[in-house]
Parts: C-alpha cells; sequence; structure tokens
C-alpha cells in the first residue's frame, strides 16, 4: 500500500431500456407520422395544439376533436449549434428550432438543417425531411429544412 | 379525415456513459484485495472496525480514518440463506448459499457464497475461511475470494460473539 | 401558520470535479459545520429532507447512502426529493406546519462531473415528442434567450451585465467557483456557443454540497441570534410542454409573487437562482425588482452551480445577508425544469 497507488476509475454505460404505451392520442399522432400526415388537437378556445395532448394544458379539459395540419411551418424560436453533441445525432451544425406547423397554433421542437447561421430566422419557412421507412414515431422526422429546398432523405 | 389506427408503443432505450472514480478509501481496499489482503478502517465514533472502508461510518455519521487496517480471511457466518433458483447472469448454480460473514475482528459483515460442497453443514455461527483464486486471476474485486469454505473449528455463539465485540468496540470509542 | 426560521447554513466549495470524494464524503464536514454553528448534534434533529438526482452520477440510491452523513441509527425521520433541495426545504416546511417537528435539517448534493450533465437533464423532458431527439439544457434555454432578444425584453449586453455582476460579486463568496473583474465588452467579444449563448453566460458545472437547518420559533430563538423567518413561500409549475409556454417571461414565478402578495420595490435582497443569464433578467423583469433590490450578492448560480442544491443555496445565500444585518428582507427564488419551468418564491425577514 503506497501513495502512489494509481485512482482506480472506469468508464461505464447505465441503459434504461424503457418502452412506452402511447395512449389513443399520441399513438395516433404517431401512427399518422407513418403515413407522412401532422394531425394536431382542437382546443375549446378553436386553438390547435401540434403535438396533439390528451388535455389541454390551460383548462384540463379531455381533447378530442383532430385536425389535419399542413406538411411545412414557420421557425417561431431557434438556437444555432455549432458543435453537435454525439446525442443529437446530426454531423454539421444545425439549429434547434421552435416550428409552427401550418394550421397550429402552438410551435414544437425539432431541428433543422441550414447551411448556415445566418440562413435561420423567425418567420423562415420549413419542411420536413422523413426518413426511408417512417415507423411511427417522432424520430421519422429526420430534421426540417428550409422549404425552398428539394426534399431529400 | 380518417384516422389512422393509433401505435401502441414505442422502444424508447435510453443509454448514458459516466466516469467512476474510487474514493481515496475504496481505492486502497481494492489495490489491496488485487493483492490478496483484505481492508478494513475503525470508526472514530464508535470503535467498530467496517468492512470494507466505507469513507463515513453510517451509525455516528463521521469520517473514518484514514489508517486501515488488514483483517484476517477467516470470519464467522451470522445469517445465510440457500438459493435455489438461478440468479441471471450469474455463473453460480443453485442450489447455494450465500451468507452474511463477520471477518475476525470486524464488527460489520459481507456478503459472500459459501462452497457448494458444504451446503447442508451450514449454520449461524459455522466458522469459515476464504477459498482465494489462483493468483494470477485475481483482479480489483471481492471475487478474488471464489467462495468461503468451513473450518474445523467448532460453531460459534453468535450473541456471545457480538457482545465481546460491542466491549471491543466500546474501547477504541 | 407556524414561525419558521433559517438557522443556519453551510455549503462546500463550488468545484468543476470533486473527483474520487463520495457525496457522503463531501457532506459530512458541511452537516457538522452547519450543526456547530447552531450548536446542534444529530441527534437532535426532528427531520432531514434531501434533494438529489441519481442521474447525474449514474449512482443508483445515492440519496439513501446520503443518509450515512446523518448518524441516522437506529433511525431517523427522513424523507427525499428528486428536486433542488429547496423543494426538500418546502417538505420540511410543511412539516412544521403539520405540528411534527421543531428542527430539520435539509441537504442537496451533486456531482455533475462523472456524467455529461447537458445530455443527462433532457431526461426531464416528455419522452415522447421531445426527449427522444436528445436536446440539451444549453440549447433550450438558448432558444429562451433568442426569443426574448428578438421580442426586445432585453440586449446581450443586459445579459453580459449579469454575468459581470455575478463574477464581480462572487468575489467575496469562498465558496464560488467563477468570480473576479471581468469588463462587459470584452465579455461581448467572446464568440457564441449555442447562439445567441455564449459560455459564460451559462453556469458552470459544479460538484457539492449545502445544508440548511430551519426551526420552530421557540428554538430559533434559542439557537440563533437573529433567525431569518421565512413569511412566505410558494411555488408554481407550467407546462411540460415547450410550445405551449411563453418563455419570454416567467408566468409562474408571477403567479407565485401574486399569491404571496409580493412588493418587488421593497426587498433589500434577491437571491434569484438563474442557471442562465437571460434568465435572472426574465425573473427580474418577472418579479418586477427595482434598483432597490441588490440582485444575487453571492454571484449566483452563474458562480457555482451544484445541481439539486443551488436552489437551497438561494435560501442560504439570502440568509446570510440578513444574518450579517446587510439586509433586513430578502427574496430566495428557485427554480428547475426547461426554461425555468417550475418556480418557488420564499420572503425571509431578519425581524
Amino acid at each position: 500500500m503506497t501513495a502512489t497507488e494509481q485512482r482506480l476509475e472506469a468508464e461505464f454505460e447505465l441503459g434504461f431500456t424503457y418502452s412506452r404505451s402511447l395512449g389513443p392520442v399520441i399513438g395516433t399522432c404517431f401512427a399518422a407520422f407513418a403515413q407522412k400526415r401532422f394531425l394536431g388537437m382542437r382546443r375549446s378556445d378553436g386553438s390547435v395544439l401540434f403535438p396533439p395532448l390528451e388535455y389541454d394544458p390551460d383548462t384540463a379539459e379531455a381533447l378530442s376533436e383532430w385536425v389535419e395540419l399542413g406538411s411545412s411551418g414557420v421557425v417561431e424560436g431557434f438556437c444555432w449549434v455549432k458543435q453537435p453533441r454525439e446525442k443529437h445525432g446530426e454531423l454539421a451544425p444545425f439549429a434547434w428550432a421552435l416550428i409552427k406547423l401550418d394550421g397550429a397554433d402552438t410551435p414544437f421542437l425539432h431541428k433543422l438543417r441550414v447551411g448556415e447561421e445566418q440562413s435561420v430566422h423567425v418567420g423562415l419557412r420549413v419542411k420536413p425531411v422523413w426518413v426511408a421507412e417512417p415507423l411511427g414515431d417522432i424520430t421519422d422526422i429526420a430534421a426540417f429544412v428550409p422549404a425552398a429546398e428539394e426534399l431529400t432523405s | 379525415m380518417k384516422l389512422p389506427e393509433p401505435r401502441e408503443a414505442v422502444d424508447r432505450p435510453i443509454y448514458l456513459r459516466y466516469r467512476y472514480r474510487a474514493s481515496e478509501q475504496a481505492n486502497r481496499f481494492l489495490h489491496a484485495i488485487k493483492k490478496g489482503k483484505i481492508l478494513g478502517v475503525r470508526s472514530v465514533g464508535t470503535g467498530k472496525v467496517l468492512v470494507p472502508p466505507p469513507g463515513v461510518c453510517a451509525e455516528s455519521g463521521t469520517l473514518t480514518p484514514q489508517d486501515l487496517i488488514e483483517l484476517p480471511d477467516r470470519g464467522t457466518v451470522l445469517s445465510f440463506t440457500i438459493v435455489h433458483l438461478p440468479i441471471p447472469n450469474s455463473r453460480l448454480k443453485p442450489p447455494f448459499v450465500v451468507a452474511n460473514i463477520l471477518l475476525d475482528g470486524a464488527d460489520q459483515a459481507f456478503s459472500h457464497i459459501i462452497s457448494e460442497a458444504e451446503l447442508k453443514r451450514v449454520v449461524i455461527g459455522t466458522r469459515v475461511r476464504a477459498h482465494w483464486k489462483p493468483e494470477a486471476e485475481w483482479d480489483y474485486g471481492l471475487e478474488n475470494i471464489e467462495y468461503f469454505v468451513l473450518t474445523d473449528e467448532p460453531a460459534v455463539d453468535i450473541e456471545q460473539h457480538r457482545a465481546l465485540r460491542l466491549e471491543e468496540a466500546a474501547r477504541h470509542a | 401558520m407556524r414561525d419558521v426560521a433559517v438557522v443556519s447554513y453551510a455549503q462546500s466549495p463550488a468545484q468543476r470535479d470533486a473527483g474520487g470524494t463520495t457525496d457522503v464524503e463531501m457532506l459530512v464536514p458541511v452537516i457538522d459545520r452547519a450543526l456547530a454553528d447552531a450548536q446542534l448534534t444529530r441527534k437532535e434533529i426532528d427531520f432531514i429532507c434531501s434533494g438529489s438526482c441519481d442521474y447525474l452520477a449514474g449512482g443508483a440510491f445515492s440519496f439513501v447512502m446520503a443518509v450515512d452523513a446523518l448518524g441516522a441509527t437506529p433511525s431517523a425521520q427522513e424523507s427525499h426529493v428528486e428536486m433542488d433541495a429547496a423543494w426538500a426545504l418546502y417538505e420540511a416546511w410543511l412539516k412544521f406546519q403539520c405540528g411534527e417537528i421543531d428542527v430539520a435539517l435539509i441537504y442537496g448534493f451533486g456531482k455533475s462531473a462523472p456524467g455529461d450533465l447537458p445530455d443527462v437533464l433532457s431526461l426531464q423532458l416528455d419522452p415522447y415528442y421531445t426527449q427522444p431527439l436528445w436536446p440539451d439544457s444549453i440549447s433550450l434555454a438558448a432558444i429562451q434567450a433568442q426569443m426574448a432578444l428578438a421580442k426586445g425584453c432585453f440586449t446581450e449586453r443586459d445579459m453580459a451585465e449579469v454575468v459581470a455582476a455575478s463574477r464581480r460579486n462572487a468575489i467575496h463568496n469562498p465558496a464560488a467557483q467563477l468570480k473576479g473583474e471581468f469588463d462587459v465588452s470584452d465579455l461581448l467579444k467572446e464568440e457564441t456557443f449555442v447562439s445567441p449563448l455564449r459560455k459564460h453566460d451559462c453556469c458552470p458545472i459544479t460538484d457539492g454540497c449545502s445544508v440548511l437547518i430551519l426551526a420552530s420559533a421557540e428554538k430559533a430563538r434559542a439557537l440563533c441570534e437573529r433567525p431569518v423567518w421565512l413569511r412566505g413561500i410558494n411555488h408554481r409549475m407550467e407546462s411540460h410542454f415547450l410550445g405551449t409556454r411563453d418563455l419570454t417571461t416567467s408566468t409562474s414565478t408571477m403567479k407565485a409573487a401574486e399569491t404571496l402578495k409580493l412588493d418587488g420595490d421593497k426587498l433589500d435582497v434577491a437571491e434569484l437562482y438563474a442557471p442562465f443569464s437571460h434568465q435572472q433578467l426574465i425573473l427580474q423583469q418577472s418579479l418586477k425588482l427595482t434598483d432597490n433590490t441588490r440582485v444575487n450578492p453571492s454571484g449566483g448560480a452563474l458562480a457555482g452551480h451544484v445541481l439539486m442544491a443551488a436552489g437551497l443555496d438561494r435560501f442560504g445565500a439570502a440568509a446570510r445577508e440578513i444574518w450579517s444585518g446587510r439586509a433586513d428582507r430578502a427574496l430566495a427564488h428557485a427554480t428547475s425544469g426547461p426554461c425555468l419551468q417550475q418556480n418557488m418564491l420564499a420572503i425571509l425577514e431578519g425581524a
């Protein structure tokens, strides 16, 4: 036993291999992704939530009126990630954006692939890039891109 | 509008990476066990000898001192159970005995297994000693002790043993 | 309502990395100091309550092991929240109101160094629509900053001024991690990190712990020369879903302030838990603070951010201002969740 004993270290990975039940509302929204569709949920004040939630976050009222939304939207807020983290799954700098889909009144978070920071601005029209084989999940949308660009997967 | 059939469930695995570093006392314990030695520590709060050295004595809420004590690899069974069901990812084949073993000179037991050959002979108070793996296989862990085996000594009266230990702890507190 | 007062507070140094030192080894000396200041022993504590999060260091049930620091044998009345320890303080306060206890010890601890904190924090998000994308805590705060800047709530210079003031105030805080004189113009020259945030707009990653002791009126007067009375406490939360919140303001903070009938003009000190510079500005605006109030004399979370204790630290730092006589009336604020989702306010008074 000496004072110079090397400090033992170990890297480890924790895995939480959860599966999650979706219920009728999120389950329907996800199933619509598999068809490359966006479905929103109307609230009693007439506004439309996307992504759809089971209950109105303001009034706690149960919600059930589905609304078909457009297939593109606009940026409401964003940040620019110069160095993507490994978990982001992006190879190049990108933006996180709050995107309001056409027909919805609430924005939702997704990734936005644009060449450079200067090209991102509030009001930018964007459209989704769907993965080759959508399964019915939020990750069926690989990212959004400016709507002026060609759709590429 | 035609609604699709809702999807019922999704897989949501989450993986997180961490970098663990051994605490000062865990580090010394692990380096010692690599060399076939077992270290404990005497709590300044209670006078009791704790093994492995915990860093903090839970009974008194005091930091345990830096001078560690070497303990023998012999002890007494405080309690035990016979496991009849296989444990996932374990090399152990049931039935086997898991025992709380109090090393000689220690006041805190730790769990280990007892050789399967001696399943029927284990009682509370049974005297045991460590059966070490071959030295070439020693690593930084209590698995260096493959299992405990019974000694030829007679079983110990645990209550009497406890009372003696408490007296000794009180002298050190 | 029973009167309850803060009688003691101690914190560990805010360190970037505590190395192999365990949570419980960090806690023992800090608990010792908090108890010594109130001339209490471990056995005189009626109730202990802690805040911590196992995901930070990846150790299961670390809060159970932390109880070892209290010498909780043969048994103790104990509870834990998987929240900042400010919420543990709230639970303890309720226990006082139930008439069950006279002395409570509250502690928070966290070692964020072993993990990847910005990723770990994404586990707070809804697990269906948001978390699977792994948005990190810094990115979400950066979106909030962008929206507030675009709306004209404040400027990047205002944000840099928050940082400079935090580090200047922290010079007098021996526990602080980041401190010193910094020029606002120099700070603004630094590159952005996750735009519009610069690195200095973000709280540091910190290992550490804090301990605070509460006592009922009679006990408090016996234990402490100038008990710091908890005159009101309230906490509110907003939707988990970012899209339904106005991120440029803090609705839950305003609601809590309204419930407490808080007059933002009549506070000597406000200790605000803002992990990002712009969040301090959002909070100041939501609380309608004026120049009469000194904000974060300790340096705040930008000077040292022990996740799970940083909210409790605001109570401790506010109490210290009152104990020292520099303040008679202070506000302690704690937050939790992405983009100031949940907020707690407490009014502390010296008399």
